[in-house]
């Protein structure tokens, strides 16, 4: 039989999806259901006065208003998950509801309830709010600055945190080297704008005690723990659903107010109380991604050796530490200073900064798009200024793949790795050299090509528990598997992630029938719901198939295990004389002789004949713990012709070879990365979130905040190689985030490079038109580029 | 995302929606401008006039030289009229940006022009080809001329109770599109929202090689769609390339440009001058 593991089978998700299917949370509708609609705060930051419900609540269809005063001592405010050791960390109290202040556009101040959605919106307008305003501070940097505005009374300065990672010696690195840029870069803040917005449904039976709470949701468990944390209920007496969810890119990690809200309406009420977001409320009230303000320095010989690497961050959390918010900028990006190269001396600053504006958290990538756009960016300022070819850098800087397992400065521990490999595969689809000629020919014909080439590694496969513990985050970083088999030999597999767009159902039973020579049909993969599924810690940081796959895996070997004992009692032979051959055990030397596993599916079922000592039933739990993270490289290259006169930018081509080990589903592999790189592209040229000066967003709707379309985007050429990880059973890396963390720095660095002619050497992203423009018209001027311009 | 609750009529006949029709009162055919600012609350009518199904206001019929469109004709069947085609290519080249497959679908040409947004494509279009516009009311019918028209963003000469009808266009020049007279539309797109950052439309026609007649116009540039007077000097000359970038220049050369998130106005003006230098080139190559 022909393994399954590797075959690009269909994605068994999509007939659902694509013929309007599949239900999501909105889609729920009980008995007796109820409304909700949250009133938001329209200031960035003021002192809350009188919140006055009078009008509200006399509303037609109105049920019952809820402010800060109502539920402060009923519920316990919204918890920090991700406490980051040693960084003297300071999280301020986060109402569910605004107590006395508001502190971004979109904090909670009152929740609505009513007999529909129509009639809890329009209430919201007869709520009279008295804010007395107060200075707003959006930029991190500047919220750390002497008379800037403070958000919280416990937080002087607005310096959540000081966290510092360093390994080697910078300081006499920096010193020593005869070569040293410097560059000021801005990590634009993004929106995550999942297709389907934040939504949840509460329902609370009075009689049982009972909450079963449907939700969008990342990662059910921790919003059952998060939730009964929240609501004081007990966690045993919580059932968290997540039914589809329509992606989340990091949004629908954490525990959010809104959630707990619904929840405790409907256990004061009696009544299931549902509340979608729309659009422009999930771009105010929904976590926002990135929002750096980085100083970096990189130094080096002359020929191209870096020797050293030093950073100071401000990145911004928005109002109140997020869920995850604290470990974003610091375990997940200070930790990755190294990339993919052997850089010696190491020393980054990151201050955690509160500003008048939305939590930011974990977008895809997370802290990790982050420190490789630095990284790749001061590469090609070092390369320039050193007049070497940006690639040759790079191959001069990368961990020899005789190295692995590499110890960084910064004192991880790198799985595996053959970086030159994807960087020779990446060049030779490419034909370089061909295009530094076409680009010199161009240049002198007065159009300005140009080409970006990344060399990347990332942290990711999120584990070993015993890390998560000893670097603050409150919770494990294992996974399960229940693989239970029926009478008839079908097989389910209940997870503890959460897929959301990744195709695990489809890959995951890849998994199970290649484990038991069965038709993959046969196997069916179960997600989302705390009631059937083993305490997980959910899909984000590329883990799931790393982790919940490999739990996967030795769920499905313990099956085959007791499977074996049953066939050896059947077959009247010693398990040692047993082999699996085309989907059965049989005697060695005789294969005609031999138990099927449906056979041994149901034997193990009706237990009519089972050797002594052996259960009933056919099935197995499995937590998996890794050993280590993953870490998964690649190389992309981009080529780009910039128009000069207006400034736009057309991708020629796009390159992306990634190694991600052996590949479970080649197309849906395929399909993370053309996703992925498409989400960079839209980074690195038009998504931007503007706040205006009074903290208002401007960019609050998709009329403003610019998606990437597809008529927009190129066609991504696709490549891998593979190199295994030894951390897991199945050998895989993560694959959901490499697109977006390898294709910023990679766009980038080609406009630059084809505007380095001009004296353009460095734009802050998003490369929109205006912003190439004005670098140009700046760089004319004398300036070297367009850092903040327009 | 919810609107406020208004009283909703589906109009029979004009009649019937003109009738239907008072000071708080909004009209909706395809609705992609309207619905946006009903569920903002923006706009909070206290009736919506559905005008979308009537037959009497959609259409594309030739009327002396020129054509006669109704205001509730889709922008698809503008794509897929072979009259416009043929007089006047260049409605059929700006329709094209307009939304996308489903918006051309729904939205009607006539919506957008009363809706006015100050980056639309449409209107500079009406601009060069000096367009009419009929506006009804229960007491009677006008014309005003597309240049009379755009008073300021989302901003018309049109009365609360008046229902744009028609769209006249006159008798396109001679040979209109193949030789002697050419149209064309340059435009830079805002990405998010897809319309014009700068747009610009110009004509030209041309006889025994000299032109005779040069208008552009500009969307996205100002505040409301407007006309560049100083096109009128490439008439009498050939066009030289030299001299349609001086018109390119001195069009926009003191416009109080639009300046926010997307552009600023140095950009935007420089944008305009670039549109409008395409524009006049590509018309003049195809008048030529």
């Amino acid at each position: 039989m022909a393994t399954l593991f590797g075959s690009g089978i269909k994605r068994r998700e999509d007939p659902r999806l694509i013929t309007g299917r599949a239900t999501y949370t909105d889609d729920v509708k009980l008995p007796g259901l109820l409304h909700a609609a949250v009133l938001r705060s329209t200031y960035a930051h003021a002192k809350l006065g009188k919140v006055d419900v009078t009008k509200a609540k006399k509303a037609p269809g109105v049920v019952a208003v809820f402010t800060g005063a109502d539920v402060k001592d009923k519920l316990n405010t919204v918890p920090c998950a991700w406490n980051v050791p040693n960084c003297d960390l300071k999280v301020p109290p986060h109402p569910l509801l605004a107590i006395d202040r508001v502190r971004y556009v979109g904090d909670g101040v009152a929740l609505v309830v009513a007999e529909s959605r129509a009639a809890a919106r329009d209430a919201l307008d007869l709520i009279d709010v008295d804010y007395d305003a107060l200075d707003v501070v959006v930029d991190p940097e500047k919220a750390t600055q002497q008379g800037a505005p403070e958000l919280h009374p416990e937080v002087p300065g607005n310096v959540a945190f000081t966290w510092k990672v360093a390994g080697g010696d910078a300081a006499k690195a920096f010193a020593e080297a005869p070569v040293t840029v410097e560059q000021r870069i801005v990590q634009n803040r993004l929106l995550p704008t999942a297709m389907e917005p934040r939504a949840a449904c509460a329902s609370y039976n009075p009689g049982t005690g009972q909450l079963t709470l449907w939700i969008t949701s990342q990662n059910p468990h921790i919003h059952r723990f998060l939730l009964s944390v929240m609501t004081k209920l007990p966690e045993h007496r919580i059932r968290v659903i997540a039914p589809e969810v329509g992606g989340g890119f990091g949004s629908k990690i954490p525990g959010y107010a809104d959630e707990a809200l619904v929840s405790f309406a409907s256990m004061q009420l009696g009544r299931p109380v549902k509340w979608t977001e729309d659009r422009s409320e999930n771009y105010k009230a929904t976590i926002h991604g990135r929002d750096h303000v980085e100083y970096v320095a990189m130094c080096g010989t002359k020929d191209g050796q870096i020797t050293g690497l030093r950073t100071k961050v401000y990145a911004g959390l928005g109002g109140y530490a997020s869920t995850a918010a604290p470990g974003i900028p610091t375990i997940l990006h200070g930790l990755m200073y190294s990339g993919p190269y052997t850089i010696p001396n190491i020393e980054g600053t990151i201050y955690g900064v509160y500003t008048t504006t939305t939590p930011v958290d974990a977008y895809r990538g997370a802290g990790r798009p982050e420190a490789t756009f630095l990284l790749e960016r001061m590469i090609d300022l070092y390369a320039r200024k050193i007049g070497m070819d940006p690639v040759d850098v790079r191959r001069k800087n990368l961990i020899p793949k005789d190295k692995f397992p590499y110890t960084v400065a910064t004192g991880i521990t790198y799985d595996s790795g053959n970086y030159q490999g994807a960087l020779d595969k990446a060049l030779q689809m490419f034909d370089y050299k061909k295009f530094r000629a076409e680009q010199a020919k161009a240049r002198k014909a007065g159009r300005y090509l140009g080409v970006g080439v990344t060399t990347y590694c990332e942290i990711c496969g999120l584990g070993p528990s015993q890390v998560a513990g000893a670097v603050g985050f409150g919770g494990g970083l294992y996974d399960s598997a229940i693989v239970r088999v029926y009478p008839t030999g079908v097989v389910r597999a209940y997870i503890g992630g959460k897929p959301h767009g990744q195709g695990e159902e489809t890959t995951f039973a890849q998994i199970v029938a290649d484990e038991f020579g069965i038709p993959v049909e046969n196997v069916e993969v179960v997600a989302g719901d705390t009631e059937a599924t083993p305490q997980g810690w959910g899909t984000y940081g590329s883990r799931t198939t790393a982790v919940c796959g490999s739990a996967v895996k030795v769920a499905a070997q313990r099956v085959k295990d007791k499977a074996k004992k049953i066939a050896a009692h059947l077959l009247e032979a010693s398990e040692a004389d047993l082999e699996w051959q085309d989907g059965k055990f049989a005697v060695k030397g005789s294969p005609d002789k031999g138990k099927t596993f449906g056979e041994l599916a149901l034997m193990a079922n009706v237990a009519w004949n089972l050797p002594p000592g052996v259960e009933p039933g056919l099935e197995a739990t499995a937590f998996f713990d890794p050993s280590n993270f993953v870490y998964p490289f690649g190389t992309h290259i981009c080529t780009v012709d910039v128009d000069p006169e207006t400034g736009e930018v057309k991708i020629l081509r796009y390159i992306a070879v990634d190694d991600c080990g052996p590949q479970i589903n080649p197309m849906i592999v395929d399909g993370q990365v053309h996703g992925g790189v498409i989400q960079g592209l839209g980074e690195a040229l038009q998504e931007m979130v503007v706040y205006d000066e009074d903290g208002q967003l401007l960019t609050g709707t998709m009329m403003d905040y610019a998606v990437p379309k597809a008529s927009q985007m190129p066609k991504v050429e696709t490549a891998h190689t593979v190199t295994p990880s030894p951390v897991n059973p199945l050998g895989v890396k993560g694959v959901g985030e490499t697109g977006t963390i390898a294709s910023v720095p990679t766009l980038v660095n080609a406009v630059c490079d084809a505007l380095a002619p001009l004296g353009v050497s460095h734009i802050d992203k998003p490369l929109t038109p205006a912003r190439v423009w004005a670098a140009i018209q700046q760089a004319r001027a004398g300036g070297g580029g367009g850092g903040g311009a327009k | 995302m919810i609107p406020t609750s208004f009283d909703y009529v589906r109009a029979k006949s004009l009649k019937d929606a003109l009738k239907a029709m008072g000071k708080s009162t909004k009209v909706i055919a395809g609705g992609h401008s309207l619905l946006p600012l009903l569920r903002f609350r923006l706009a909070q009518p206290e009736t919506l006039v559905d005008i979308g199904q009537l037959r009497e206001l959609k259409g594309i019929k030739r009327a002396g030289g020129g054509v006669k469109i109704g205001a509730a004709t889709t922008y698809r069947e503008l794509l897929e009229s072979t009259e416009l085609k043929a007089l006047y290519p260049l409605i059929g080249e700006v329709t094209e940006h307009i939304g996308d497959l489903q918006v051309r679908n729904a939205g009607t040409i006539g919506g957008g022009l009363a809706h006015a947004d100050p980056a639309a494509d449409m209107p500079p279009v009406m601009l060069v080809l000096d367009a009419t516009f009929v506006l009804q009311s229960k007491g009677g019918k006008r014309s005003v001329a597309a240049r009379k028209f755009f008073k300021g963003p989302f901003t018309t000469a049109m009365k609360p109770t008046e229902l744009l009808t028609e769209i006249q266009l006159p008798a396109p020049a001679k040979g209109a599109g193949t030789g002697g007279a050419g149209g064309a539309y340059a435009s830079f797109e805002q990405a998010a929202s897809g319309y014009a950052l700068v747009g610009a439309a110009a004509l030209i026609t041309v006889a025994k090689g000299m032109i005779t007649r040069a208008d552009l116009a500009f969307t996205g540039l100002a505040d409301t769609p407007f006309l560049a007077p100083a096109a009128a000097k490439l008439v009498g000359t050939q066009g030289q390339a030299e001299l349609i970038a001086e018109v390119a220049a001195a069009s926009v050369a003191g416009v109080e440009a639009n300046d926010d998130i997307h552009a600023s106005a140095a950009y935007r003006t420089h944008l305009g001058m670039v549109a409008a230098r395409r524009a006049l080139a590509q018309a003049l190559s195809r008048a030529g």
